[in-house]
Order: C-alpha cells, then sequence, then structure tokens
C-alpha cells in the first residue's frame, strides 16, 4: 500500500531516478589544493568511487637533480612542499650529510630546529586555515594567514625570501639571525599562544565544524599503514610514530635534549601538556576530525620546541659555521633518510659516484602517499564529504607532482 | 634490519631468495632474485618475525653512461636497480632491498624489463610502482592498474633513464 508521502504530487524527491554519473572536480578547483582533478562517479549524491589525477605540477625534479650539485638544488627542494619550504630544505641537507658523514656546529643544529618547528607552525596554520575554506568557513582562514604572516616575516628578516628560503642548506645554513631577531621571535610567541584558544573556539570545538568532520572519512590503523601514510594523518589513527623520536640517529640527534610529546592518542587521550578542548563525542579515531586535532596539538608542542630552541642556541658559544661549498664531491655510495616534515615523512635518497653532481636523487614524498589512501576513504561518502576528505589530508601539489 | 639471524630466517623460509648483501653499508642492504621480490615481500610483511607493514619508497636507478668516453672507464655494467626501502611501525627499523634488472628485457631496446608487483602485498604498493614506471620503465607483472601517473598518458620515454631524449615538441609546446 502506497504511503501518503508517496502519493503526494509535490513530493518528487522520492520519485527520482538517480543514475550514475562521471563528475569532474579539478584541476582548478579551490578545495583541491592546488592542481588535482578528482573524477567522481556518483550515483545521486553518493560517491562510489573516486579516482586522482596528478601530475599538473610534474617537472621532474628528480632528473633535474641529476645535473646539479647537492647545493644546487637545494632552491628545487624549495617548490616540493612550498609551505614548509624550511623542512624540505632540512631533508635533503641531512641525506647529504649523512651520505658525507658531515656534522654540523651544535649551534647550527639548534638554529635547524628552531626555523624547522616555527615552519611547521606556518604550515599547520595554513593546513587549517584552508581546511576551514574547504568545509564553507572563511573566517578561520584570515585568523590564521594572520599569524602565519609573522613567521614569514620572521624567514625574511632571517634569509630574505617569504615562500622559498634555501636557508638550511648543506653544512649548516646560509646566515646567522640578525641582531635582535630572537626577541622578535619570543615576541610572536607570547602574542601567539593565547591564540590558539580563537582557533579551537573557531573550529575544534565548533558544533558545525564537528558535524561536517566527525565520523568522517575514517581510515583504520591497518591501512594506514599499509599505505605508508605518515605525520599526522597516521598519527590521527592512532599510530604513535614521530620521525624526531623515531627515526635515524642524524636526525633525532637534532632533537637531543628536547622534549616533546608525540601529539597521539594514547590510553585513550591525548598528551596533556597543554589545556586543550575534550575530544567530541561523535569523533572516532582516524577520522578528520582527529587528522585535523593532530595538527592542531602540534602547533602547541613546536611552540615550546621554539622555545626550548631560542634557549639553546643562545646559549651556544661560537659560530653557525660555514656551509659547504656548492661544488663540494660527495662520496661514492647511497644514503637515504626521512625526516618529519609537517605533512608527514619527508624522504630523500641520494646516490653518488663520487663526483660533486649525485648519480641518483629521489624524493619520497608523504604527501603522494597520504593522497594515495584517499580512495579507499571516499568510497560511499556523500559529495559534500569529498573536500572534507582530501582536505584533511593536507596535501601540497608540489611536493606529489614534484 | 641488521642481524644474521634475521637473514638466516628469510633464507631458510624463501631458500635462493637472497643473492647478495651489504650490512656494512651505511643502509644495510639484501640484494633478492628480482623474480622473488613479491615472495619475499610477502614474508616480511606476514611471516617475519620483525613485520615489515608499510612500503615508503621504491626507487628505480639507471645505470647506463650515454657518453661512450666516460662509458669506457666506469666499473659495473649497464643495468637498472629498483631499491625498496621498507619500515616496521612495531619495531621501528628499516630494511633496504635491492634488484638488479636489466635495461632492457632480453637487451632488446624498447622492450621493458620486468619484475613481479608487490601490490597484493601493500595496497601503496600500486602509486609507487606506477611512478617507477612512468619516468624509469620498468614494468611490474601482476600490478592491477599500470599506467603512466605523472607524465601525461601521450607522453613518450621515461624521463629518469640516463638515455632520455627530450621531445622537440608536444602538443604544439616547443620542447628545448
Amino acid at each position: 500500500m502506497a504511503s501518503a508521502i508517496d502519493d503526494d504530487p509535490r513530493i518528487i524527491e522520492f520519485d527520482v531516478r538517480t543514475d550514475e554519473m562521471l563528475v569532474n572536480m579539478g584541476p582548478q578547483h579551490p578545495s583541491t589544493h592546488g592542481v588535482l582533478r578528482l573524477v567522481l562517479r556518483t550515483d545521486g549524491e553518493v560517491v562510489s568511487e573516486i579516482e586522482p589525477h596528478i601530475g599538473y605540477l610534474h617537472r621532474c625534479a628528480e632528473k633535474i637533480g641529476e645535473n646539479l650539485t647537492a647545493r644546487q638544488w637545494i632552491p628545487y627542494t624549495d617548490r616540493m612542499d612550498y609551505l614548509a619550504a624550511m623542512n624540505m630544505n632540512l631533508g635533503w641537507a641531512l641525506t647529504v650529510e649523512k651520505l658525507m658523514k658531515y656534522e654540523v656546529s651544535e649551534k647550527a643544529r639548534h638554529l635547524r630546529v628552531l626555523i624547522a618547528e616555527l615552519s611547521r607552525i606556518a604550515s599547520h596554520l595554513v593546513g587549517m586555515g584552508a581546511y576551514g575554506l574547504d568545509l564553507g568557513t572563511f573566517s578561520p582562514f584570515l585568523y590564521a594567514f594572520r599569524e602565519r604572516e609573522k613567521i614569514l616575516d620572521l624567514f625574511e628578516e632571517a634569509c630574505g625570501a617569504r615562500l622559498t628560503y634555501s636557508y638550511i642548506t648543506v653544512g649548516g645554513l646560509t646566515a646567522d639571525l640578525p641582531p635582535g631577531w630572537l626577541g622578535r621571535c619570543e615576541a610572536f610567541l607570547d602574542q601567539f599562544e593565547p591564540i590558539i584558544k580563537e582557533y579551537h573556539a573557531l573550529l575544534t570545538t565548533n558544533a558545525i565544524f564537528v558535524k561536517r568532520t566527525a565520523n568522517i572519512g575514517v581510515l583504520s590503523r591497518e591501512l594506514a599503514i599499509e599505505y605508508g601514510c605518515s605525520g599526522p594523518v597516521l598519527r590521527g589513527s592512532g599510530v604513535d610514530q614521530d620521525m624526531r623520536r623515531d627515526g635515524e640517529a642524524i636526525y633525532t640527534a637534532m632533537y637531543d635534549g628536547y622534549a616533546f610529546e608525540v601529539a597521539v592518542m594514547k590510553n585513550g587521550h591525548y598528551p596533556r601538556d597543554h589545556e586543550y578542548p575534550p575530544v567530541p563525542a561523535d569523533a572516532v579515531l582516524g577520522d578528520c576530525w582527529h587528522r585535523f586535532f593532530v595538527r592542531m596539538l602540534e602547533v602547541v608542542q613546536s611552540m615550546d620546541l621554539v622555545r626550548q630552541a631560542i634557549d639553546r642556541y643562545s646559549a651556544c658559544k661560537g659560530t653557525i659555521g660555514e656551509p659547504l661549498k656548492l661544488t663540494e664531491k660527495i662520496p661514492a655510495g647511497d644514503a637515504y633518510l626521512e625526516t618529519e616534515a609537517p605533512k608527514g615523512q619527508m624522504g630523500f635518497y641520494v646516490v653518488s659516484d663520487g663526483t660533486a653532481i649525485p648519480w641518483r636523487v629521489r624524493a619520497r614524498s608523504s604527501s603522494f602517499s597520504n593522497l594515495a589512501v584517499a580512495p579507499e576513504l571516499c568510497r560511499g561518502c556523500l559529495i559534500a564529504d569529498v573536500p572534507a576528505i582530501v582536505g584533511s589530508l593536507d596535501i601540497v601539489m608540489g611536493e606529489i607532482d614534484r | 634490519m641488521r642481524g644474521p639471524d634475521f637473514l638466516s630466517q628469510l633464507d631458510a623460509a624463501l631458500p635462493g631468495a637472497i643473492v647478495g648483501r651489504n650490512l656494512e653499508a651505511m643502509d644495510p642492504w639484501i640484494e633478492i632474485a628480482p623474480e622473488r621480490i613479491a615472495d619475499v615481500c610477502q614474508w616480511l610483511d606476514t611471516k617475519s618475525p620483525v613485520r615489515f607493514d608499510a612500503l615508503e619508497c621504491i626507487t628505480a636507478i639507471d645505470w647506463f653512461e650515454p657518453d661512450a668516453k666516460k662509458a669506457a672507464k666506469v666499473s659495473w655494467q649497464p643495468h637498472t636497480e629498483l631499491v625498496y626501502h621498507l619500515w616496521s611501525t612495531a619495531a621501528r627499523v628499516s630494511l633496504v632491498l635491492k634488484c638488479n634488472l636489466p635495461r632492457w628485457k632480453g637487451d632488446v631496446p624498447g622492450q621493458l624489463p620486468e619484475i613481479p608487483s608487490v601490490c597484493g602485498v601493500w595496497r601503496g604498493a600500486n602509486w609507487h610502482e606506477r611512478e617507477v614506471y612512468d619516468l624509469s620503465g620498468v614494468w611490474f607483472t601482476g600490478h592491477p592498474d599500470l599506467r603512466r601517473i605523472l607524465c601525461p598518458e601521450d607522453w613518450e620515454g621515461h624521463p629518469l633513464r640516463k638515455d632520455y631524449e627530450q621531445p622537440l615538441e608536444y602538443h604544439g609546446i616547443r620542447g628545448k
């Protein structure tokens, strides 16, 4: 027997037959974070399959690296994750230093930590602000960029560039900090600390935000590992892994003596080193909300690390030393090193035949592996959830396409 | 992953799979017979005492010197080397596997060398193998969907091969 709703001629939705349809999203789409193209196979509002098409920014940086010396390739690493170029410089510099068995001075080491952690804050701020945009709220983006701008000002003062720094380089850094810089950095941290609460009010605990992200795109621990996900995507699924603690000696030695806790849910709770808002009841470990939350925790922890680095750097006597010369020969052999970039584990691999120009360079991008898991997450979700899921992976196309 | 214990277990489980090793290298590596790579990875992922549950990276290195003068001086024979970087999330150790392939199958230029795909072991290998195929020209047998990933579908050649020549023109765009 037909119900009253079926008989009502004004209600046509129940009668609409939907067919399978292919929807193209991107590469010029604001919520695909650059030039990512997704082809969605949909039936009505439900997505049965997404297929990412990448390569729009491909410039074969690895081939370029085979024609330049190790230090000359530093500017090309800038353009990989251009939102955290400092961390890209650091990854490549450390890989080459590993092969050369080169150790930078202690002062340079602390300065690298300082710079890398500031860069992490800047990257997570973009990730947070842009994620708000993906979900249709504009204000958090402006709040985030206001603060990021100040970090970029600090970077500009230190190395002259705002986005592609080439500051950390093989054998150290290109220049020491200008006078008064540490004071300005501390002033920024003091001003920034209370603002974190605003971010939590704007997004983390916002009822609409929670509805859009909690229990959406749940990435299980096993799947995350199988796909080689890393960074906040992996930790958002509850895997306790951070290369700053678990990585190779040459990298973890940088953080020797620094106190920090890996931002991951352990024994049912996140680290309790600071005041954080509680986890909403709807959130499931591995969903978009948790990935976002891990980033927010890392911002606070990076601030602690920056403060510690400032103390250690100022206590150090001596100089940061001179970077290696551009044409420095690299010993024959190969070395692979993964560092914890803001978006995940960035691996560099260098193969040398003993000359100054490497035989082969390889960049293992974290966003590449993180994006590869997106088709699994989007199976069966709604069209409106696709930007929420892809945005929560916080990808940068410059790094994926290389 | 260091330790001869572990290697002897692998050797006992899959005799003949390990064809070379260098445990003194900066990143200690073992060389695997190419046709056994999928079996070895399966064993490492499921049966090994230290489970290598994550594939971090696959790299292909083209050992070929196009310059005849320099080629006369090199100590190696031309070949393609595949490097697998594995990671164990539980033990937090890494492992490097290497495989040596001919540059061309049967030494016929244009015939891509073949190696079994490890997609059945880690689903994440899918994109990595597509990238290696695209840029270095290695054919992964048993891959569910092996096609170019970074270059356009109609691109010719494999850019990371040392004898690759940049096209002069692509759909009306000047190359050099």
